[in-house]
């Protein structure tokens, strides 16, 4: 149990201050690596949570895939590579105040609803056969809502990156 | 483990990404900052997910990463488009809807 809070509080810890790195830096290139360091964290943190199926497809999706995208559209749309100031907006600080009052008011609701609620420690482990299950029977119909959102946005996005 | 521990850093989370979203103009790193915030979602719904000792988050933090990568793709085409016709991808510059 105490190893485990302390596998938390350094992943938590590093993971803070990579988000905070995405947010902030000034190079698009370093804000894309920043975000694989909060990306493998939050995958660190599903395995502290017993979800290792959710785990690994988040390192499959977002570290293989979406961040290759997302490298790509740096790359094709050459904003500058390099340090860049014209990243951020006029009212940039605005957000500054819009994020800790969220946060305080989270931080406010979520100390009234849990509290000091512990997570069960000897429950029955999800497998993934559970998850299967549970997407081939309950949620079938979610899945195939999913599907043709992803057919739809694939069509979507060669029409709009096509040349003519 | 506390059940908050977790909710409070996604939480966190979720604010970078919001404050990422206000502050940035560049359409790339607004998109990286929604990935944030889609990530703070997933983290609470496999936190609960372990809390109730059932499968229903996990199940939809999978959809949830599918919808993401759907909306990184068609978020980078867009971007591509913009860049293409405005030789920009700055979001000031996009003020045309402007009453």
């Amino acid at each position: 149990m105490v190893a485990q809070n302390i596998g938390f509080a350094i992943i938590a810890t590093i993971m803070v201050i990579a988000a905070i790195r995405v947010v902030t830096t000034s190079n698009v290139v370093h804000a894309a690596l920043w975000l694989v360091v909060v990306l493998a964290g939050v995958a660190a943190q599903y395995i502290l949570l017993a979800a290792e199926f959710v785990a690994v497809t988040q390192v499959l999706v977002y570290i293989g895939a979406v961040m290759v995208l997302f490298l790509f559209g740096t790359m094709l749309t050459r904003s500058r590579i390099g340090v860049n100031s014209g990243l951020n907006n006029r009212y940039s600080n605005l957000g500054i105040p819009v994020a800790m009052v969220l946060f305080a008011a989270m931080s406010l609701a979520l100390a009234d609803s849990f509290g000091t609620e512990k997570l069960p420690s000897d429950g029955s482990l999800v497998t993934t056969q559970q998850i299967s299950d549970q997407i081939f029977g309950r949620y079938l119909l979610p899945f195939w809502a999913l599907s043709f959102v992803l057919l739809a946005a694939v069509i979507g996005a060669i029409v709009l990156a096509r040349k003519d | 483990m506390l059940v908050n521990q977790f909710l409070f850093l996604a939480a966190l989370l979720f604010c970078i990404g919001v404050y990422g979203v206000i502050a940035r103009k560049n359409a790339v790193l607004v998109l990286m900052s929604i990935e944030l915030i889609l990530n703070a979602v997933n983290l609470n719904f496999v936190a609960f997910a372990l809390r109730n000792g059932n499968a229903d988050g996990h199940t939809f933090a999978l959809y949830i990463i599918a919808i993401a990568a759907a909306e990184v793709g068609v978020g980078l085409g867009l971007v591509l488009l913009i860049f293409r016709n405005r030789r920009t991808i700055s979001l000031d510059d996009l003020s045309e809807m402007k009453g």
